[in-house]
């Protein structure tokens, strides 16, 4: 699927300073090596399985299916994972490849945090040195998460540059990566970047859509007819779909966050909105003015809250093999609190915006369809905001 | 053909060139103007025009905040293209242009090089987009008569030769890891890369990143075939503003003086 380039049909690529060149090629040999090495598998595996909780439980949720009255719905619970998102499984990866390489710092980017407490997570368990760049505005919303980091020794950099959210802290991870290379890996935390980001995140989240098929033909004994994920830079997406994408029949959708609508500048749906651009190491969709200048992007989901996309999602839309959606604030609270009261399970409002779209659609479908739907992460951090979205101003 | 524009621009001191970088725009295009030939009258043998980008990944703060004071004020590629073609003709050195892959890409790569050409640009320098890259950029500035400057980085290490075998105008050796803007020490070591771009070819080689004083500028120079200076200079206009012109021309002649001096 990908050429030695790391392109995605006209996607992808390595658009970095030369300073950051040997660097990803360096990544990419390490990664060649150990990908398919029987001990690097197996200590990644005990990670997973023994510290991280997977696999990750495929729960039919018969509440939400009687409710919604059409399609049988499963809920893969990413998470049920330790650290509460699907985040640790690319974390453990990279810590594991890093420490392989030598490396004994790692620097990571975080919007929401969830990828921040991962890092953070896993460079307590494997003893390592980290820092997390978190654009202002994101520390703000996100207060729990950045004490959680700091509880485990990591140290949080707020970026106030630009936008003071994602994009920005990706950049200045870029630029803290130029600044000091041989002892620190740069642990990204989604499926975007210079390649072999892109391809190494996708692998690490592909567990996900493993698990997904086989606990769908144990449960139901045929795949699912949709499989139904969020998306900002697309890693949980993209994991969710990697080990589906040769079988036609299953539906793939994306749901992007469309913010306040994606008729509006208050968007971050980059597939519905976007057009080709380079940035961030790859070629991909961007949000973006007629200029090539990035445009500031908004959602209520800091997760989500991304001008870009990773680029083998802006290939599997140019391709059609799957289907991206724009979902709004006000649907995503909405399906926020509905799960919480049909399911007991409060979903991160990143992972609410694949559930509302889900409640679209389910209804129109017979009941003998199945779809599944990635629970990303859980919503205990988003409480506050989205009690405060209804009004309420509660302390966190 | 800006391969001997730029070439003739080092050969016509003593074989080294001072080359101050400025962002278009900021805080408007007339002071971007008046500090092109502020730049040429003081010493300057190539310009480094900046054409801003919304978010500049290989900038320090410095150079960050020239490009969000530029991209306020509301500059774009078209206007900057305007301002170039309508100074050309009494601009007598290289101007070339650095900006980011994006603003080339999203431009059009052959329209955008059409219309460098068409202004007289010499050269471009886009330092996110490498060796493994150039391949989408490189020809269309070719086919145009633009230089494609190519860096070279501390890290480069045995890909400096491969880089320098294709170099175009001149070589763009990046003095040290980490993003542009002012350093009290540039500790790499520079004899080694610039032997290694020699041993493959005589395009010239310029250090940038770091470089702010007159000494620092005769030191890199005198390792090389010139200095490039951007954030000591673009510090000074963030402080001035469209007031800029003088204080830049007194410092610029400075770091020339001492580049010449060699």
């Amino acid at each position: 699927m990908t050429n030695p380039r790391g392109r995605f049909g006209d996607h992808g690529g390595q658009y970095i300073p030369e300073t950051l060149m040997n660097a990803v090629i360096e990544l990419e040999e390490a990664y060649d090596r150990y990908k398919d090495d029987p001990d690097f598998k197996a200590e990644l595996r005990s990670y997973l399985n023994d510290y991280a909780n997977r696999p990750s439980l495929l729960y039919f949720a018969e509440r939400m299916t009687a409710g919604l009255g059409g399609a049988k719905i499963y809920l893969k619970r990413e998470d049920l994972n330790h650290t509460g998102a699907h985040k640790i499984n690319n974390a453990l990866g990279q810590a594991l490849l890093a420490k392989r390489m030598g490396k004994t710092r790692l620097i990571a980017e975080t919007g929401a945090g969830q990828h921040g407490v991962a890092t953070a997570t896993v460079a307590a368990l494997l003893g390592m040195e980290c820092h997390v760049y978190m654009g202002v505005e994101d520390m703000e919303r996100q207060a729990l998460n950045v004490y959680r980091m700091r509880l485990m020794g990591t140290e949080v950099h707020g970026v106030d540059s630009g936008t003071g959210t994602l994009k920005d802290a990706v950049s200045e991870c870029m630029r803290e990566w130029t600044k000091r290379i041989s002892d620190t890996h740069y642990l990204l935390g989604s499926c975007m970047g210079p390649h072999p980001f892109p391809t190494i995140v996708r692998d690490f989240q592909a567990f996900i859509s493993e698990e997904i098929r086989e606990q769908c033909l144990a449960a139901e004994g045929r795949l699912p007819d949709y499989v139904v994920a969020c998306v900002g830079g697309g890693s949980n997406a993209i994991g969710s779909f990697y080990h589906f994408i040769d079988d036609a029949d299953v539906r793939l959708i994306g749901c992007e966050a469309a913010g306040r609508g994606i008729d509006t500048w208050e968007t971050a749906a980059t597939l519905n909105t976007g057009s080709l651009g380079i940035f961030h190491g790859m070629k991909s969709y961007f949000c973006q003015d007629e200029y090539g200048q990035i445009a500031p992007v908004y959602s209520i989901s800091a997760g989500l809250d991304y001008p870009g996309i990773g680029p083998e999602h802006a290939w599997l839309h140019d391709t059609g093999r799957a289907q991206y959606v724009a979902i709004t604030d006000d649907e995503a609270v909405d399906a926020f609190e509905y799960l919480s009261r049909t399911e007991g399970i409060i979903p991160a409002i990143e992972s609410a915006h694949a559930l509302a779209h889900v409640m679209k659609i389910a209804p129109t479908l017979p009941s003998d369809q199945i779809v599944v739907v990635t629970l990303s992460g859980r919503g205990d951090k988003d409480c506050a905001a989205m009690a405060r979205y209804r009004g309420e101003d509660i302390d966190e | 053909m800006s391969n001997e524009s730029i070439r003739a621009a080092f050969e016509s001191g003593n074989g080294k060139a001072f080359i101050p970088f400025i962002t278009c725009g900021d805080p408007d295009l007339e002071a971007t103007k008046a500090l092109v030939f502020a730049l040429q009258d003081a010493g300057a043998d190539i310009i480094e025009l900046g054409i801003p980008f919304s978010d500049p990944t290989a900038e320090g703060p410095v150079i960050q905040g020239a490009n969000l004071r530029a991209l306020s004020g509301g500059v774009t590629t078209d206007a900057i293209l305007e301002m170039v073609a309508e100074i050309r003709a009494q601009v007598r050195i290289p101007l070339v242009f650095m900006t980011y892959g994006n603003i080339v890409y999203h431009y059009g790569i052959e329209r955008f090089c059409e219309r460098a050409e068409d202004a007289g640009i010499d050269g471009l320098i886009l330092p996110d987009t490498p060796y493994e890259e150039k391949d989408e950029f490189a020809p269309a500035c070719a086919a145009h008569g633009i230089a494609y400057i190519s860096l070279i980085a501390p890290t480069s290490d045995e890909r400096v030769a491969m880089i320098a075998a294709e170099a175009q105008g001149f070589v763009y050796c990046v003095s040290s890891l980490g993003v542009t803007g002012t350093r009290d020490a540039i500790t790499t070591d520079i004899d080694a890369l610039v032997a290694r771009v020699r041993s493959v070819t005589d395009v010239p080689v310029a250090v940038g990143f770091g470089i702010s004083s007159p000494e620092q500028a005769a030191a890199m120079a005198a390792k090389s075939d010139g200095a490039i200076v951007g954030s000591a200079l673009v510090k000074l206009v963030a402080e001035h503003g469209a007031e800029a012109a003088d204080p830049v021309a007194r410092q610029a002649r400075k770091l020339a003086e001492a580049v010449h001096a060699l």
